[in-house]
C-alpha cells in the first residue's frame, strides 16, 4: 500500500520588507512533547484537557537555587511560601519539605497552613483583613502578626491587655524606592513618619513584642536597585530602634515581588532577556543589609516571601485546539479549550505557547482565543504559530503563579491538576470540578423548584 | 469587498504570478512577495493548472494522510486568503 505523506494546513504569508526588529520575537514552532519525561499527549489522555501540570523537580530546583543564592550572601535567611501565589496543598508541602515557612494573608490561608502542619510560630500573618478572632487565633499560636494599619495596632493592644503573654508583631512599612507606582496602600509610610509613629506606640505601650519589620515594595519588580533602597530604609529603622530603645528586631522581612521570566504585555523584549536573575535581587538586598552597620552578632534574620519567581516556570497549562477561523481582516484565529477563566495571567503576560505536535517550520500570525463566550477571552492577541488544526495540542508556559488561585469557576468547570514527582511519576493533586461539587453549597427556596415551560 | 459572496470555485489565479519550489511567491504587478509552506505550494500549483476544487481535493487526499472534509475546509480558507491578498482575479 502506498504510504501517504504527512499533511499540514496550506499556508501563505506575506513577506513584509521594512525595518527589522534587531532581536526579533521568537517563533514558537519548537514543540514541547514531554514534561519531566512524560509525554504531554499521554497526560492529556489520562487526565483530560485542559490540564494544569506542576513539576515537583522544578519547584525544588528553583527553591534550592534561591536559598543558595541568598545564603551565600547573608548569614541568616528564612523563606516563607507565599500561599496566595499557589495554595494547592501538594505545592505548599513541597516548599515546607524544603524548609519554607508559610506566609498567609487571610484566615482561610492561615487555616490551610495550619492544616498542612505548619507550626503556628512559623506562619507569618500578613494582610489588611484580620478580625479579632483571627488575631486571637494567631496570638494563641504565637504567629508573627504583621500589622497593616493603626486600627489593627489599637485592636491588638486591646486584645493584649487581657493576655499574659505579649503577641509577636511586626509592622509593614511602605516607602519610596524610586519606582512608580509606589505601593503605599499597605502598612505605614517610612518617609512621612508613620512607621516611626507605629514603632513608638508599640514599644512605649509595651503590650506587644516588636519582633520584626516587614515591607513588600511591589510586584513583578524589574529593578533590583529598588530592593537595595528598601533594604537600606528597613535597616535604618532597625538600627535606630536599637539606638533609641536598646532593642534588636529579630528579622527584616523583605516580602516578595521578584519577577518571573514571563513577558509583560506591551514590552518590546522577551521576559527571558530582560527579567533580572534572582542573584541580582539577592545582591541588592544583602549588600544593603550587610553594609547598614549592624553589629556582627545582632544581624537580623532576612525573611523572604518570594512566590512568583519560585513557581511560575514550574507550572504548565496543557490544552487542545477546538477550531480555526478567519477574522474579518483575514487574520487567523484559533480557539483553544482554555482561556482567561483559568489562565487569568493572560491579561498581564504574553505567555509563551508551544505546540505539542511536530507541525513544521512555516508559521502564521494567529490570535489565540479561549473557549468562553466572552469577547475578552483572549489568550494571545498575536502569536506566530505553526498551522494548528482541531485536535492538536498546545502548552502554555510560566503559568505556575496565581493562575490556580485566581482561576474562576465561570462558564465551565475548572480542570484537574497534576504534579509530576522527582522520579517522573504523575500524581493527581486536584480533581476536575464537577457540577455536583459546584452546586453543593447552593440552596434553592422551595417555592422556586416547580415550574412549567 | 464581500469575500463570502464570491464563488471561489470559478476564480482564476492571476496569470503572471511566479512561484519557486521552495515556496517563494512573487506578484510582479504589485511587487509583493509571499512565503508558502510545501502544501501551500502544492495547492497553489494545482490552482495555477486550472484544476477545479474537486480535482484538487481528490489529488490531495490521494497523496496525503488526510480526510476530504479537512482538505475542503483548508482549500476554501486558502482561496479566501488568495482573494484577500489580491492574487485571484475575482
Amino acid at each position: 500500500m502506498k504510504t501517504k505523506k504527512i499533511y499540514e494546513r496550506p499556508l501563505i504569508k506575506p513577506l513584509n520588507s521594512g525595518l527589522m526588529n534587531k532581536f526579533g520575537k521568537r517563533t514558537e514552532w519548537t514543540p514541547l512533547t514531554e514534561i519531566d519525561g512524560i509525554k504531554v499527549v499521554d497526560l492529556l489522555q489520562e487526565y483530560g484537557s485542559p490540564l494544569f501540570v506542576y513539576s515537583e523537580k522544578k519547584i525544588r530546583e528553583n527553591y534550592q537555587h534561591a536559598k543558595r543564592v541568598f545564603e551565600t550572601r547573608y548569614p541568616k535567611v528564612q523563606f516563607a511560601w507565599s500561599y496566595k501565589t499557589c495554595y494547592l496543598n501538594a505545592v505548599c508541602d513541597v516548599y515546607h519539605q524544603e524548609g519554607s515557612w508559610a506566609e498567609v494573608v487571610s484566615r482561610f490561608e492561615y487555616e490551610k497552613a495550619l492544616k498542612n502542619g505548619v507550626p503556628g510560630n512559623k506562619i507569618i500573618f500578613n494582610g489588611p483583613d484580620k478580625t479579632n478572632e483571627d488575631l486571637e487565633l494567631a496570638i494563641k499560636n504565637n504567629s508573627p502578626i504583621h500589622i497593616d494599619h493603626l486600627d489593627e495596632l489599637y485592636r491588638l493592644n486591646e486584645l493584649a491587655a487581657n493576655l499574659t503573654k505579649k503577641p509577636k508583631v511586626a509592622i509593614r512599612v511602605n516607602m519610596d524606592t524610586g519606582i512608580y507606582p509606589m505601593w503605599d496602600r499597605f502598612g505605614f509610610n517610612y518617609e512621612n513618619g508613620q512607621a516611626w509613629d507605629a514603632i513608638n506606640k508599640i514599644i512605649t505601650l509595651d503590650k506587644l513584642e516588636l519582633v520584626g519589620l516587614h515591607t513588600h515594595i511591589g510586584t513583578f519588580m524589574l529593578t533590583p536597585s529598588a530592593y537595595a533602597v528598601a533594604a537600606s530604609k528597613m535597616a535604618d529603622l532597625a538600627i535606630n530602634i536599637k539606638k533609641k530603645y536598646k532593642k534588636s528586631v529579630a528579622y527584616i522581612d523583605m516580602g516578595g515581588g521578584f519577577a518571573s521570566k514571563n513577558t509583560l504585555k506591551g514590552s518590546y523584549y522577551m521576559g527571558s532577556d530582560t527579567v533580572p536573575d534572582i542573584e541580582e535581587y539577592a545582591e541588592a538586598i544583602t549588600s544593603s543589609l550587610i553594609n547598614a552597620g549592624f553589629d556582627k552578632d545582632e544581624m537580623p534574620y532576612l525573611y523572604l516571601e518570594t512566590g512568583r519567581a519560585l513557581i511560575d516556570d514550574a507550572g504548565f497549562l496543557l490544552g487542545t485546539v477546538i477550531a480555526n477561523k478567519r477574522l474579518s481582516d483575514g487574520r487567523r484565529a484559533t480557539i483553544l479549550d482554555f482561556g482567561v477563566n483559568i489562565m487569568f495571567t493572560s491579561f498581564w503576560y504574553d505567555h509563551k505557547i508551544s505546540p505539542v505536535e511536530e507541525l513544521g517550520y512555516h508559521t502564521e500570525d494567529t490570535t489565540l482565543y479561549g473557549p468562553m463566550c466572552m469577547n475578552i477571552d483572549v489568550v494571545r492577541e498575536n502569536i506566530s504559530m505553526p498551522p494548528l488544526s482541531p485536535g492538536n495540542h498546545v502548552v502554555a508556559h510560566f503559568v505556575g503563579a496565581y493562575n490556580v488561585t485566581q482561576s474562576m469557576q465561570f462558564i465551565s468547570l475548572r480542570p484537574a491538576i497534576v504534579m509530576i514527582d522527582t522520579k517522573g511519576k504523575p500524581h493527581l493533586i486536584k480533581t476536575k470540578e464537577s457540577l455536583e461539587g459546584i452546586q453543593k453549597d447552593e440552596l434553592v427556596p422551595e417555592h422556586l423548584r416547580i415550574f412549567k415551560l | 469587498m464581500f469575500v463570502s459572496s464570491i464563488n471561489t470555485n470559478i476564480m482564476k489565479l492571476k496569470k503572471d504570478l511566479a512561484i519557486s519550489d521552495s515556496g517563494f511567491l512573487f506578484n510582479p504587478s504589485t511587487g509583493d512577495s509571499y512565503s508558502l509552506n510545501p502544501i501551500g505550494v502544492e495547492f497553489f500549483k494545482l490552482l495555477q493548472k486550472g484544476n477545479s476544487d474537486d480535482e484538487i481535493i481528490s489529488q490531495i487526499i490521494n497523496d496525503y494522510a488526510i480526510d476530504k472534509n479537512s482538505v475542503e475546509k483548508d482549500l476554501y480558507d486558502f482561496k479566501n486568503l488568495l482573494v484577500n491578498y489580491k492574487l485571484i482575479n475575482a
